[in-house]
């Protein structure tokens, strides 16, 4: 019998990567036909942050309108668009895709690899995704979409919905999605496939591991996403009648097929910051975080048990106690393994030594604030409470806790952590603090009202509410605290926009953090990394350094107390 | 050890005065913190298994924020101090588990007592003749939706953009519908059976129990029992268009026999009207049809006179 020795026939691990370092190409073509994931991260993440003012002068723009009872800022129809495109700007533009784009520049320096495992397939991804933005946007210049970014039938039908609108909204689901579906195949080979020599599964950086979890989220959530928004484009154009009752359809089909991939949709965007506050809490509570293979197993336990809510949207929809009980007690159950991550983190804090880094505030904020939004859920699992509160201001507040306070706290998190890796320079820690402090006040003054307000009765998307409902207050603080937020983002974009300019300069390593991704320059050659790195434990940096200084006996650890270089 | 003295006590008198606060609150906090209830017995029940949830929130919320809270400013960074080097610890990450699970389990359990009273309808005290009826009956059971005995008033709800129609049973054949305001009797289990012709609405009167989505091609259930004569407000809580901040609802209790005098007028005035439309357009059609036969001769006559 012939044998074959595989073994003997794979090629050995090549030990340097490259002999000499090319010079970056520069110039505009460059970033247009670049296939470095570097840089298609930049791209996402610029793209991103548009997007992310565009919302949010939406998201002001509601707030005015909601500020006075009986407001005529804004006409009925207006003001469905603004709420309209802010939901689906800050959901398919913003919470989803900057993780994409965080994921690209950091995952394959997290895992040591030279780049994503299909680089051109990746730029793709970003395109499809930009132009998925761009399909939408262009709508403004004839009527945006207004039946809301979950586009309930049959309001989103021709019949009710007849502008183009819609189908710019339609659009732009089916590019975004190919995106990240396209995205997602690509992290899941790239993470399976290209981890260094010695980054077994125990040893994956925990932000990564929510980028694996994240991806496979995507696969199986878009897809339902991708089918029943095909399904609304043929309804409404080529005489089918999936969604008319009338017609043999049902009106109720959508909304379990939306849902399906809206609520993994939540922890496609809250997830991946769970793995930002797990990376950025050890390294300034200068301690390992505790139990790394707890919140990992509660990362994947999250998305399956997260594949199995999504009817806890529709508990007010004529359903049978049976099933109405069975998505009250999966929702609970989705409790203990978020909960375990919080545990673990407050453990991780616990008797650190803790660096007051604006990172850090941003995370500890982020988790302070998620807390509150996972309590919340708590009372909409109750589904004859949720009843009463399902489609009110009590559900504004408590998905805004859980979309900013997770995602977008962990969003100026990173950023304020990964910028020195991104640009080669450091953001202004001052500036930062006050940012992050303007945030975490503007945010509850916006939202902890709320749940007030939905209490005493108010619907959402609402445009406007008689001066006797009792409500003006809760709204006129909601709007003041609007403008806090606003001021606060104002001052980290004028931070970034002043630290890529006159920023201190960072060096590969200015956290003394523990993985990869500051083995190597700051920002990263196109190559990455010089010499293929060993890794040996879960903080693969935190090795190099005790090497370092056994062998050569200077100090690489850092000391507490101590001001940290450029800092 | 001075030091922690005070957050221990501190610790102590908090967790007490927070429940003293909360129970003491609770009459004049509906709306602020706790869901609106008015005089029927599914949104009291509702708002009572809502303060469940809500002593339980105010633990968690108080032990978990205070614990971060207290790392923050317990283990900031100085001069000397050293972090502990700990990996993990298996039987705490195993006791908490338990801990969040078996709170769940507490919470299920609490739904579960309190389900039948939100969900199934009470038994009326009153029959659709307004006399009193016994009503010391047990509550139906999980999956009945029919109040004991049968006795309720049932009203078709009918979302439309952006009004809400109501039609109620017949009484002596008469036939009886109205607009944004329903009347209903003191006393009366009223079972409501929602649906719609176009789009997606919410029905929704906060002070008189959950919301249920009226979907076409679908017929949804609740009810309520209001035990005294009032008014209470509502209004549309799903996105149905344009207007949707303006489709407004009313519910009002009056005593039976006001309700009746009510019942019997609009049944009359819908007669009426419905009588004036016949003879309008009946008259209408007699016109056209006289139009249709003098028609061609006068029509021909101007025709030919302008001719002339």
């Amino acid at each position: 019998m012939a044998s074959v020795d595989y073994a003997a026939r794979r090629a050995p691990r090549p030990q340097i990567i490259t002999g000499a370092v090319r010079p970056q190409p520069t110039g505009w073509t460059s970033w247009i036909t670049t296939t470095d994931h570097k840089r298609i991260g930049i791209l996402y993440l610029w793209t991103v942050a548009v997007f992310f003012v565009l919302g949010g002068v939406e998201a002001l723009l509601i707030r005015v309108q909601l500020g006075a009872p009986e407001n005529t800022l804004l006409s009925p129809e207006r003001y469905n668009q603004l709420f309209t495109m802010h939901g689906t700007t800050m959901i398919f533009l913003v919470v989803v895709p900057v993780w994409a784009g965080l994921a690209n520049f950091l995952l394959p320096l997290m895992i040591g690899a030279r780049d994503v495992a299909f680089p051109r397939l990746n730029a793709w991804s970003y395109w499809m995704f930009l132009f998925g933005g761009l399909a939408l946007y262009a709508s403004f210049f004839w009527t945006p979409p207004e039946a809301g970014w979950f586009s309930y039938v049959p309001l989103s039908t021709k019949e009710y919905s007849p502008s183009g609108g819609q189908d710019a909204w339609i659009f732009m689901a089916h590019l975004t999605g190919l995106s990240s579906l396209m995205g997602a195949v690509n992290f899941i080979a790239t993470i399976h496939n290209m981890r260094a020599p010695g980054m077994g599964w125990g040893r994956l950086p925990l932000f990564i591991w929510t980028i694996l979890i994240y991806s496979y989220l995507i696969v199986l959530a878009i897809s339902s996403l991708a089918a029943t928004v095909t399904m609304l484009l043929t309804d409404r154009h080529f005489g089918t009648n999936f969604f008319d009752p009338t017609q043999g359809g049902s009106a109720l089909l959508w909304q379990h097929m939306f849902w399906f991939f809206g609520h993994p949709e939540v922890y496609i965007f809250v997830l991946p910051a769970f793995g930002v506050f797990s990376e950025v809490i050890p390294v300034f509570a200068r301690k390992p975080i505790f139990g790394y293979k707890a919140i990992a197993a509660a990362t994947a336990g999250i998305a399956f048990l997260g594949m199995l809510v999504w009817a806890h949207h529709m508990f007010s929809t004529p359903s049978a106690t049976v099933v109405l009980a069975f998505f009250m007690l999966s929702s609970f159950v989705i409790a203990v393994p978020t909960g375990v991550k919080i545990f673990n983190w407050l453990a991780t804090l616990w008797r650190g030594t803790i660096e007051f880094r604006v990172a850090l505030l941003y995370a500890v904020g982020g988790i302070g604030t998620f807390v509150i939004g996972g309590i919340t859920g708590i009372f909409l699992a109750v589904f004859p409470v949720d009843w009463q509160l399902t489609d009110t201001y009590f559900v504004v507040a408590h998905m805004h806790y859980v979309a900013f306070g997770g995602s977008a706290f962990a969003m100026f998190s990173a950023l304020y952590f990964w910028f020195p890796k991104l640009t080669g320079r450091m953001l202004s820690e001052s500036m930062g603090k006050v940012s992050f402090w303007l945030v975490l006040v503007g945010f509850h003054t916006t939202f902890l009202v709320q749940h007030s307000a939905g209490l005493s009765g108010m619907p959402r998307r609402i445009f406007e509410y008689e001066s006797d409902a009792g409500w003006h207050v809760y709204n006129l603080i909601s709007t003041v605290g609007a403008f806090i937020i606003a001021l606060g983002v104002l001052i980290t974009i004028v931070n970034v926009a002043r630290s890529l300019k006159v920023g201190a300069v960072a060096g590969p390593d200015p956290w003394k953090a523990n993985t990869l991704e500051w083995f190597t320059l700051s920002p990263p050659p196109e190559h990455n990394f010089d010499v293929v790195p060993r890794v040996r434990s879960v903080e693969p940096m935190k090795d190099y350094r005790r090497q370092v200084e056994e062998s050569t006996g200077a100090q690489q650890r850092f000391e507490t107390g101590r001001p940290m270089a450029h800092v | 050890m001075d030091r922690s003295r005070p957050t221990t006590l501190l610790r102590r008198a908090l967790a007490p005065a927070l429940l003293a606060l909360l129970i003491t609150a609770v009459p004049a906090s509906a709306g602020l913190i706790l869901p609106e209830a008015g005089p029927t017995e599914n949104a009291q029940d509702t708002q009572t298994l809502y303060s469940i949830v809500l002593v339980l929130a105010v633990i968690v919320f108080v032990g978990v924020e205070g614990v971060l809270i207290y790392c923050m400013f317990k283990y900031r960074a100085r001069k000397g101090r050293v972090a502990a080097q700990i990996h993990g610890n298996t039987r705490l990450e195993i006791g908490w588990t338990v801990g969040a699970a078996v709170i769940l389990v507490f919470l299920t359990v609490a739904t579960f007592v309190m389900l039948p009273g939100i969900k199934n309808p009470a038994a009326s005290d009153i029959d659709m003749n307004g006399n009193p009826v016994a009503s010391n009956a047990a509550f139906a059971s999980t999956d009945q939706d029919a109040p004991p005995r049968g006795e309720a008033m049932n009203v078709k709800v009918d979302g439309q953009q952006y009004v809400w129609q109501y039609t109620y049973p017949r009484i002596d054949d008469k036939k009886v519908f109205s607009y944004t305001d329903m009347y209903v009797p003191v006393g009366m289990t009223v079972t409501l059976d929602i649906g719609s012709n176009d789009v997606q609405h919410s029905w929704w009167i906060p002070e008189l129990g959950g919301k249920m989505d009226a979907l076409p091609g679908y017929t949804n259930k609740t009810w309520f029992k209001v035990t005294e004569p009032g008014e209470w407000r509502g209004q549309c809580a799903e996105l149905c268009g344009r207007n949707h901040a303006n489709m407004y609802a009313r519910v009002i209790g009056l005593p039976f026999d006001e309700w009746k005098a009510w019942y019997d007028e609009q049944a009359a005035e819908i007669q009426s009207a419905e009588e004036a439309a016949a003879r309008g357009r009946e008259e209408l059609e007699q016109a056209e049809g006289e139009e249709a036969t003098q028609g061609t001769g006068s029509g021909q006559g101007t025709n030919s006179g302008d001719g002339e």
